[in-house]
């Protein structure tokens, strides 16, 4: 298995080096990448891993912690002078102009950055069907999707050409593609990673975060991602939140009503296995109530498409991206943004437009900010008696191409990843099994919710639960 | 119940500045109407938002000082090399003041 933690110990032993790590990603994507289109541009990173390789012999173990270490973003990240096309026709020419925070942030710490990854047209929707691009596939089944919006990262990973991948979580997004791949996925508290550099989507609800192979590599290169930056003023430090501890045993909360209805019953048996490898371990598991959680994606559905409409609106054609040509000024907005946009992006931009005119923002966005209150408290109660909250990531495993047509029947496929980002609580997925489909073994993931800024809890679970299990 | 209909879906398509085909409005109509349906049923869960009282989290806007802090003409050529349509270095668009409307 590909992780960054292993690369590392290679590194300095002088057994295996940057130079090589990349040869190896850059042979693994010429064998695969055809066929998974993981990639959306993969970049001449030579110099990197030459420099890197350089600096293993020099610092040995004082080198940064990601020194050499080959990673993906996926494109809706701003590396300069790189192409950042959101998945998107709209910005398909568009070149960066600067580096995100957590670019500058990676590159100091020494990763070698070897590509974009494919998403989801500006992170809407769950499958990576909707990039401008054509879709990734998913490397357990290439008939079946890979997850989204960051389905690209998640292939690369999955696909074995890179150990980590950055993708961002809106609704979901980080968390369902690491279960449909059976990778880690961490969406960190609100505010915790900076977003200087990327493409917002939902302001109040964006996150970046890892997708990899164990939770020690999901810990290491968050820590490094995440911190207070001048440039994007919702990034929080350690004292906005209270501490979260970390504990010998854990009470996990099971909100089994939210549960009864619409999860595969073979998904949920693999939970419920999953329930009883935590109490043999020691841990305890109760019942929790949380019925304003289950309302989150109705919720979710006015928030999101209201921020997108307004996030969206300065891709218009004029300063950079596409233009296409119209009588007057009007005309050439209208026309780059019909053909710039996808169906999906349309969709939501007009959905968001509608819930925000006059005479319909109070009863649409309004109450979906007062949902969004209540959820917080409901919340805020159940965790004063669990210490984290337990859900499958996803009701299925990933499904085949084609198979989910209705946009709101992709939608219910988020029902337990939004109530996190409407919340703004940190969680993490890790596989907690296989089902089978048509005669595929399918991984799907388990997600772990914790208060604000339980970060380091959620890594504690995930190293003593998952990472003891695999080597 | 919300209902729209097709022209609604069309002047949405122009406050949101993009252009409609008359097919893409009939598939959004539907497909809107189906979403709207879904959501409204935040109304049954609030039913008077009113009587919430608004709070403001741990997390909220901050301001920094509006000061400048790059070198003027730093990123210039960059951001020059993204336009659609430049002339002597301008950015070219069609004309913003029309007298004629």
């Amino acid at each position: 298995m590909l992780t960054a933690t292993s690369l590392r110990e290679q590194f300095l032993r002088g057994d295996y080096s940057p130079r090589e790590a990349l040869e190896a990603t850059t042979s693994m994507i010429k064998t695969r990448d055809a066929d998974v289109h993981a990639f959306l541009d993969v970049y001449d990173a030579t110099s990197e891993a030459e420099k890197a390789t350089e600096c293993i012999r020099e610092m040995g173990d004082q080198a940064p912690l990601l020194t050499g270490i080959p990673i993906a973003l996926k494109n809706n990240i701003l590396v300069k002078g790189k192409r950042a096309t959101g998945g998107s026709k709209i910005l398909e020419n568009y070149t960066a102009t600067y580096d995100a925070t957590i670019v500058t942030k990676l590159k100091e710490a020494g990763a070698v950055i070897v590509g974009a990854a494919n998403m989801d047209e500006f992170a809407m929707g769950s499958s990576t069907e909707n990039s401008a691009f054509g879709p990734t596939k998913n490397p357990h089944d290439m008939s079946r999707v890979p997850g989204g919006s960051s389905g690209g990262s998640a292939a690369a990973v999955a696909m074995e050409a890179v150990p980590i991948a950055i993708g961002t979580d809106t609704g979901g997004s980080i968390r369902q593609p690491a279960s449909f791949c059976g990778l880690i996925g961490f969406k960190p508290t609100y505010g915790a990673v900076s977003r200087y550099g990327l493409m917002a989507m939902g302001s109040s609800l964006d996150q970046a975060g890892p997708l990899t192979n164990t939770v020690a590599d999901a810990e290491l290169v968050h820590t490094i991602m995440a911190g207070k930056d001048p440039k994007d003023m919702t990034t929080i430090d350690n004292t906005t939140y209270e501490p979260v501890s970390v504990k010998d045993t854990y009470t996990f909360g099971v909100p089994r009503s939210f549960l009864a209805d619409g999860v595969d019953t073979d998904v949920m048996q693999a939970f419920e296995a999953h329930i009883k490898t935590l109490t043999e371990a020691g841990h305890s598991v109760v019942d929790v109530e949380l019925p304003m959680f289950e309302k989150g994606l109705a919720a979710y559905y006015i928030v999101m498409p209201a921020e997108v409409s307004s996030n969206l609106a300065r891709y218009d054609g004029m300063r950079y991206g596409t233009r296409v040509a119209g009588e007057d000024l009007l005309a050439e907005y209208l026309n780059s943004r019909a053909a710039g946009f996808g169906d999906e992006v349309k969709r939501r931009i007009l959905l968001g437009t509608y819930v925000l005119s006059s005479g319909y923002y109070d009863a649409y966005y309004g109450k979906a900010e007062a949902v969004r209150t209540l959820m917080r408290q409901e919340l805020g109660q159940v965790f004063t008696h669990v210490d984290a909250i337990i859900t499958p990531t996803a009701p299925t495993p990933a499904w085949q191409f084609g198979e989910q047509e209705d946009p709101l029947s992709m939608y219910r496929q988020d029902i337990f990843t939004v109530p996190v980002n409407l919340t703004g609580v940190p969680a993490l997925s890790t596989p907690m099994g296989t089902v089978e489909r048509a005669g595929s073994v399918l991984p799907v993931g388990i997600q772990y919710i914790a208060p604000h800024a339980g970060e380091a809890r959620l890594f504690d679970i995930g190293k003593r639960i998952y990472d003891s299990t695999v080597s | 119940m919300p209902r729209m209909t097709k022209e609604e879906i069309l002047h949405l398509g122009t406050l949101a500045r993009i252009k409609l085909t008359d097919e893409e409005a009939t598939h959004f109509n539907t497909e809107i109407d189906a979403i709207l349906d879904y959501v409204s049923t935040v109304n049954e869960i609030v039913a008077d938002y009113s009587a919430l009282t608004k709070t403001v989290g741990p997390v909220h806007n901050v301001f920094r000082a509006d000061e400048v802090t790059n070198e003027p003409g730093s990123h210039t050529k960059d951001l020059q090399a993204e336009f659609p349509d430049a002339q002597d270095g301008y950015l070219r668009v069609k004309k913003i003041l029309n007298p004629d409307t």
